[in-house]
């Protein structure tokens, strides 16, 4: 069963950017967000691996976008990781792909200020009507309280 | 939008802790669409994480849900744990499972006698809530709280279990046990009941994987998964048990999974008592500082998969903590269950996922043709009883 490993690790050879295997269950794949639509396309469809979720998170280097999918037979869970520099914070929508990624996507819109290409259904999900455009309260420079 | 009518539904609701505002598109009876507007009890938890020690968020992710209060911790000190690179103490692992698993019983429970009440099965209702009562007052004997029980903590649990509680926990769980084979025998025996919830809402295996959905929700339309069996963790490795499934994906696939369910974790917690006999030794371990890296921990909460990401700096706090709860995946399947179905069991079908629902509170019909009428919560709920009525009468004849 470890051919699912084997088979993403060679269909996708020269665009795997890094490759960590933090424990036999957890795997940290980086890649680069030009193949991101092709590889959950072939992981998802394919492979059949679930969903779980994406999220960002604010870097000093841009905002680091991560998706989690699940083998749920294999207990493995892979983690594709993508880095948006700071120029330019979108990334193809891969609720195309997957209906169940849809809300997480506009919620990162909302909170981190990624925008989505493509998304199918975009709007607001989270916050109020009338919360001010331009403020992404996930970002590092918005602090919460002590 | 000729002859369409839009009913919105929310987005308060005091009866469950979670308001969301659905928007109903109908046809006369028949619902075409549905649309759901979150937000209204959003709190930040996420960014709150961002500025509490890894000891305090465990704390913090408690407060997140009432009903599976021990869920989030659970998951969030998993994640923690990879990240140190932690194993528990075997006493530990046996009181985390104990802790899960009631929670399990009496959020199944909850949910059961909630779908009673909406169908207008009062008696269900009153009986489910009845044989709750008894696991919570469980809880307050041996955490010393009826919820928020404040058991976990990266390392381990911070209160043990003692051996003069073993005995009565036992006793009560076996008094439980008869009353939901009671109860599970008088739900599923009953005609109407099957009739009123066969066929209603149905989620599709594919459709089930497509909106990503976990927890009873997947595993009543056939997606055979559980994270307690595929990724063992605490002592769900350590002790027998199964995982249940179904194939019919409608309501009532739904309900016997969940019923099927409790007899499984009173299964678990019974085996674990006797093991807590036996083993002895520490029930956490020293956790020192929490390294650099990141870490990811889940828990099959009783709604589903509870998925906590952490990430840590080597400081005392955490960078990010990414939380997907159940309900955040399972909700959408509403997109596929609701359209084509009628108003009456739009309410059913959106409680069938057990989300933290809320909201028949407040309900107006726009009517295009005849203007504007006002229904209350009290309207849909006779609309789904009323039901309920004539397939009883319809079967009694």
């Amino acid at each position: 069963m470890e051919d699912v490993i084997k088979e993403l690790k060679e269909k996708f050879k020269g665009k795997i950017l890094g490759w960590e295997e933090k424990s036999p269950k957890r795997y940290y794949v980086t890649i680069s967000r030009d193949d991101l639509l092709e590889i959950v396309e072939f992981i998802f469809n394919k492979q059949k691996a679930r969903f779980i979720i994406e999220s960002g998170i604010d870097t000093p280097h841009g905002i680091e976008m991560l998706y989690h999918f699940s083998f749920d037979k294999l207990n493995k869970i892979i983690t594709f990781k993508i880095l948006l520099p700071k120029n330019k914070y979108e990334v193809e929508s891969i609720s195309i792909l997957i209906p169940g990624a849809s809300w997480i996507e506009r919620e990162i819109t909302e909170l981190l200020g990624v925008e989505f290409l493509h998304h199918p259904d975009p709007g607001r999900l989270l916050l109020a009507d009338d919360w001010p455009s331009g403020d992404y309260p996930l970002r590092q420079k918005v602090k919460s309280k002590k | 939008m000729k002859n369409k009518t839009v009913i919105p539904i929310g987005p308060f609701h005091p009866l469950q802790e979670e308001p969301e505002f659905f928007e109903l598109v109908v046809e006369g009876e028949k619902v075409v669409d549905i649309n759901v507007h979150l937000g209204y009890n959003h709190r930040g938890i996420e960014k709150i994480a961002e500025s509490k020690t890894f000891d305090q968020m465990v704390f913090l992710v408690e407060r997140i849900c009432g009903i599976c209060s021990t869920s989030h911790p659970i998951a969030n000190c998993n994640a923690v744990e990879e990240i140190a690179g932690i194993e528990i103490p075997e006493r530990a692992k046996y009181i985390r499972s104990i802790i899960g698993e009631m929670e399990r019983l009496h959020s199944h429970l909850l949910w059961l006698g909630l779908a009673g009440h909406f169908i207008g099965y009062n008696t269900l209702w009153m009986w489910a809530w009845k044989y709750r009562e008894p696991i919570l007052e469980l809880f307050e004997a041996v955490t010393g709280n009826r919820n928020h029980y404040a058991m976990m903590k990266p390392g381990g649990v911070l209160r043990d279990i003692k051996e003069e509680d073993i005995a009565p926990l036992l006793k009560g769980l076996n008094e439980v046990e008869k009353k939901i084979g009671m109860l599970t025998k008088a739900a599923l025996d009953d005609p109407v009941l099957a009739a009123r919830l066969k066929g209603v809402g149905v989620l599709s295996k594919e459709d089930a994987i497509a909106y990503c959905a976990v927890g009873p929700t997947a595993r009543a339309s056939g997606v055979d998964i559980d994270v307690r069996r595929d990724e063992p963790y605490a002592a769900y490795g350590l002790v027998d048990w199964q995982v249940i499934t179904q194939e019919g994906g409608d309501v009532l696939a739904k309900t016997v999974v969940r019923l099927l369910e409790c007899f499984e974790s009173i299964k678990i917690i019974g085996q674990c008592l006797e093991r807590l006999r036996k083993v002895r030794g520490e029930i956490a371990v020293k956790v020192k500082e929490i390294p650099p890296g990141e870490g990811i921990g889940h828990h099959e909460a009783p709604r589903g998969e509870t998925f906590h990401y952490v990430r840590s700096d080597g400081s005392n706090t955490p960078v990010r903590l990414k939380v997907r709860a159940p309900t955040y995946v399972n909700l959408p399947t509403c997109k596929v269950t609701v359209p084509g179905e009628s108003v009456a069991d739009a309410t059913l079908i959106l409680a069938s996922i057990d989300p933290c629902y809320c909201c028949t509170e407040r309900i107006i019909t726009i009517n295009n043709k005849t203007g504007q009428r006002e229904l209350r919560g009290e309207d849909l709920l006779r609309l789904c009883r009323k039901k309920t009525e004539r397939i009883r009468r319809k079967l009694e004849k």
